[in-house]
């Protein structure tokens, strides 16, 4: 099986709105798939719906074959095999290190010093492990939020405009993490982002959604150089005026 | 003010002294207002949670309950009391050997229940109110079960948790009118360290007053110390 999720029918709707209608989506074990669209089109609530965190309205996804339904304890099996990173991460009043095992702890787990180590390491927090987290600065804040994903192992790690507001060395410092991720462990990743040079750097495709629809879903290249559909065209061009 | 020199002197004596009378009162004291604070605590902080966490039919009306229970008129919250379990009274009328009996310390650590536990419902709710909104997600994100969550925004709103918990004590250790008309000022039964502060003043007893005066304050205070250090001290790890 190569596909990691598989959407079908999904609507999510808040009172009368439908803020999210995908009609079929599948999320390819081990791709990067990058998510853009203005502003408000549904982008993190699809995010909250691939991580188990709200059931849609209606409409069924699978994961890893396993559908998402409403009994509570297998959602939080699922939820476990997955992550978010947001783009305001919101860290405990604990220590770096308490931040990044928490989800470890959360699972029983202890989590070997080393794994953790090389972790916090690979984000530029080596020295930092044993401050208060609510200290940091915003770049370092996201750091500590991705490290906390990355030790969970997830297999698929959702990521949610990870590097808005960062400057270019925290940005470059993310993208080489999601990036090493991605190509060594094989890890799916679903990368919303508004940075169009960032998707097109990392992702292997790229989904344009616009007012809660799927409008193009392509290869990257072929995304940007020959999109299918004229909206994807003015919106990757910056013409799209909404 | 000479009324106040030997009073002082007096209290002083007393309390060196190690008088007996004074001992059995704190200790009353400390026994009905920590097995209440108890109570209200284990039950506060769950109830303050909930209605802080969580939206239900009737929320809005428990809500409105506890904040009303915060600003209650303990005395009326003694008469209350008082009504219910006096023998013409619909739970005194059941006469059931776990109800609690008029002028017993009993009958004063449910009224000193009433009087606290809304103090640190209210305050816990409070405090789960201010944690981000956000962190909830997140948290759900990194793997938290329902329990989870629920600990790991309590243990960010502890600052909070811990004042509910003070503002409790604070309530119902300093308190006299319920216990004076629930529990009856008997004295070696139901004389707690308020109750003693009014008979003792009104008796003239200035040095015993004052004697008592001084203790209730330290308890306070050492209480007060107490929480906070162990709030320190979790704060740290
Ligand atoms: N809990 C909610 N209640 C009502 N409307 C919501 C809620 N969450 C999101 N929305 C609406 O759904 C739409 C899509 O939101 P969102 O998924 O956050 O968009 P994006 O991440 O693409 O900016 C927005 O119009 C937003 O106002
Ligand atoms: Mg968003």
């Amino acid at each position: 099986m190569t596909d990691l999720y598989t959407l079908q029918g999904i609507t999510v709707r808040y009172g009368a709105r439908t803020v999210l209608a995908v009609d079929k989506l599948a999320i390819r074990r081990g791709e990067i798939l990058s998510v853009v669209g203005p502003s408000g089109a549904g982008k993190s609530t699809l995010l909250r719906l691939l991580n188990f965190l709200h059931p849609p309205t209606s409409g069924e996804i699978h994961f890893d074959g396993i559908p998402f339904s409403a009994d509570r304890a297998a959602t939080l099996e699922m939820r476990r095999r997955v992550t978010t990173v947001f783009q305001h991460p919101v860290l405990l009043r604990r220590s770096v290190e308490a931040n990044v095992t928490y989800g470890l702890r959360l699972r029983g787990q202890r989590g070997d010093a080393e794994a953790l180590h090389a972790t916090l390491a690979s984000v530029g927090l080596a020295e930092l492990a044993q401050q208060p987290a609510r200290t940091l600065s915003g770049g370092e804040a996201q750091r500590v939020a991705l490290a906390r994903a990355l030790v969970l192992r997830p297999e698929a790690l959702l990521l949610d405009e990870p590097t808005a507001n960062l400057d270019p060395y925290n940005v470059g410092l993310i993208e080489q993490n999601i990036a090493r991720l991605n190509q060594e462990q094989q890890t799916t990743i679903v990368l919303v982002t508004h940075n169009l040079h960032q998707a097109r750097r990392l992702a292997h495709r790229v989904l344009f959604l616009l007012d809660g629809h799927p409008v193009e879903t392509a290869v990257t290249q072929t995304f940007f150089e020959f999109p299918h559909d004229p909206r994807t065209g003015a919106f990757v061009r910056g013409d799209m005026v909404y | 003010m000479a009324n106040f020199l030997e009073g002082f002197h007096q209290s002083l004596q007393l309390l060196l002294g190690g008088d007996s009378q004074l001992a059995a009162i704190v200790l009353l004291s400390l026994r009905v207002s920590g097995i209440a604070l108890a109570i209200s605590t284990a039950i506060g902080i769950p109830l303050g949670a909930l209605l802080g966490l969580t939206r239900f039919y009737g929320r809005p009306l428990a809500v409105a309950l506890v904040y009303t229970g915060m600003a209650f008129p303990p005395v009326v919250v003694g008469l209350f009391v008082y009504l219910l379990l006096s023998r013409s009274g619909p739970l005194g009328a059941l006469a059931l050997g776990w109800i609690p009996r008029l002028f017993t310390p009993e009958a004063m650590i449910l009224a000193q229940v009433i009087i606290a536990l809304p103090l640190v419902a209210g305050f816990t709710l409070a405090a789960v109110q201010g944690v981000d909104p956000a962190l909830r997600l997140q948290i759900q994100a990194l793997g938290a079960s329902r329990w989870q969550t629920t600990g790991a925004i309590l243990e960010e709103a502890r600052v909070g948790v811990v004042a509910a918990v003070v503002a409790g004590f604070g309530g119902i250790i300093s308190e006299v009118g319920a216990v004076m008309l629930v529990g009856g000022n008997i004295a070696g039964q139901t004389r707690v360290l308020t109750t003693a502060i009014v008979l003792e003043t009104n008796k003239g007893n200035f040095g015993l007053a004052l004697a008592l005066g001084g203790v209730l304050l330290g308890i306070a205070f050492a209480a007060n110390l107490l929480i906070l250090r162990l709030e320190g001290r979790s704060f740290h790890s």
